[in-house]
């Protein structure tokens, strides 16, 4: 849910993001209103349209005049490459870094991703 | 002054005997957005909505509400709604009554969105003004602020009374009106981090001077408070502004003024340093509000 860890309009961003990669929301599927996302999240509208407004801009959602935003064909794919690229970065920098402080060598790392991944 | 400018000050000066209530204010508020009108206890954000409000006068410089004077000029006056903090309705009144009086001022007045609020915060519109509590006057003026639909409505700390249940009524009725029938709101609130996510922008008043006056989403972000080792952290923060600091032993939590990027972040990561958000309200007092602390409770009621 929404924090104070930065601005709003970047965490409802974020939130469509993650429905539109994990499938929540398909592509082609019609995202809810400016008013209905302000609503939920007991946020400004205005700020609402500015994280809308964002994907749009992106290219990931688009507008039907009259009707409202829908997630744009192919925006699934794109989101997934993107977030690819930060992988590394965003999880693996930060988990070599606290095991080489904890003395876990790559190979017990592969070992216990492998196990943990199994289950 | 652009179109879409409903209020703007210049200069704005007041005088109580040899208290400056305002100094010098210079504000422009947008049209169609919700504004935080924060600060403590007799900064001055009474005083600033009274003369707003056509109910008060400054000493010096102008105050132009849709580009007129509000001083005694009803066409102006009929655009505004201002609710106190402890609003008086005549006390042989019943709640329906003063509905009814509202609904004649205000020509905007929704009749449906009152009926509805009265609802919501479970008022007994046959009972008379003096036999409600503290809350439910509060309820009623809730309710004439939001079923106005001036074009200006100020709410000077209007929920002295409503319970947590009540206050979410109202900033949830609050958002979901105001997006349906987009118009100027300033919110005067102790209580910010209730109110934080409802705010476009954010206005701060100290001791009769404005000390912020930015998009909250600007604010967002803008602090982070470092925890760790005290030698550590202070490799981390190195020039950045100190907004404020605790300790404990070995241990250090420093609030900085600055965005940390995702190298920033990472570097904290490696040194083994915690970073956690600053909310809105944190962010106003330690970086706005001066520190020496009054009583809590009482409020002059003679400066309007």
């Amino acid at each position: 849910m929404i924090d104070d860890s930065k601005p709003i309009f970047m965490q409802i961003a974020e939130l469509i993001e993650n429905d539109i990669i994990s499938g929540v929301l398909a592509e082609e599927a019609q995202v809810p209103s400016t008013n209905e996302f302000a609503a939920f999240y007991r946020i400004n509208p205005a700020t609402a349209a500015k994280g809308i407004n964002r994907l749009v801009e992106d290219g990931l959602l688009y507008k039907k005049r009259g009707i409202g935003m829908f997630v744009t064909h192919g925006a699934p794919q794109r989101l997934r490459g993107a977030r690819r690229e930060k992988f590394q970065q965003q999880f693996i920098a930060p988990l070599t870094a606290e095991a080489s402080k904890l003395g876990i060598g790559v190979d017990e790392l592969v070992a216990m991703i492998k196990t943990g991944s199994d289950t | 002054m652009s179109q879409s400018t409903a209020i703007a000050t210049r200069e704005l000066t007041k005088t109580y005997k040899d208290v400056r209530a305002l100094d010098n204010i210079n504000l422009d508020l947008e049209a169609h957005r919700i504004y935080g009108l924060l600060g403590r206890n007799g900064a001055g954000k009474t005083t600033l909505m009274s003369i707003l409000t056509g109910q008060n006068y400054p000493d010096h410089g102008t105050a132009l509400i849709f580009g007129h004077e509000p001083f005694e000029h009803d066409p102006t006056l009929s655009r505004i709604c201002f609710i106190r903090e402890s609003q008086k309705y005549p006390e042989d009144f019943k709640v329906h009554q003063a509905f009814t009086a509202a609904a004649m001022f205000f020509e905007n007045w929704d009749e449906q969105l009152a009926q509805n609020l009265v609802q919501d915060f479970g008022l007994p519109t046959k009972r008379r003004i003096k036999k409600l509590s503290r809350g439910q006057l509060s309820a009623v003026g809730v309710i004439i602020g939001m079923a106005s639909r001036a074009e200006i409505t100020f709410f000077d700390e209007p929920y002295l009374g409503l319970d947590a249940v009540a206050r979410q009524v109202f900033y949830d009725r609050l958002v979901e009106d105001f997006a349906e029938y987009p118009r100027t709101i300033v919110l005067s609130s102790h209580l910010i981090d209730e109110v934080a996510n409802l705010l476009e922008h954010v206005i701060v008043i100290d001791k009769g001077r404005i000390v912020i006056d930015a998009d909250a989403e600007d604010l967002r972000g803008a602090a982070v408070t470092v925890t760790g080792e005290a030698a550590k952290v202070q490799e981390f923060i190195g020039a950045a502004t100190v907004l404020h600091r605790d300790g404990l032993g070995a241990l250090s939590s420093v609030t900085i003024k600055t965005q940390l990027d995702a190298d920033r972040r990472e570097q904290a990561k490696l040194m083994g340093l915690d970073l956690s958000p600053v909310s809105l309200q944190q962010f106003v007092v330690r970086s706005a509000l001066s520190e020496t602390a009054t009583a809590t409770g009482e409020k002059t009621e003679a400066r309007s």
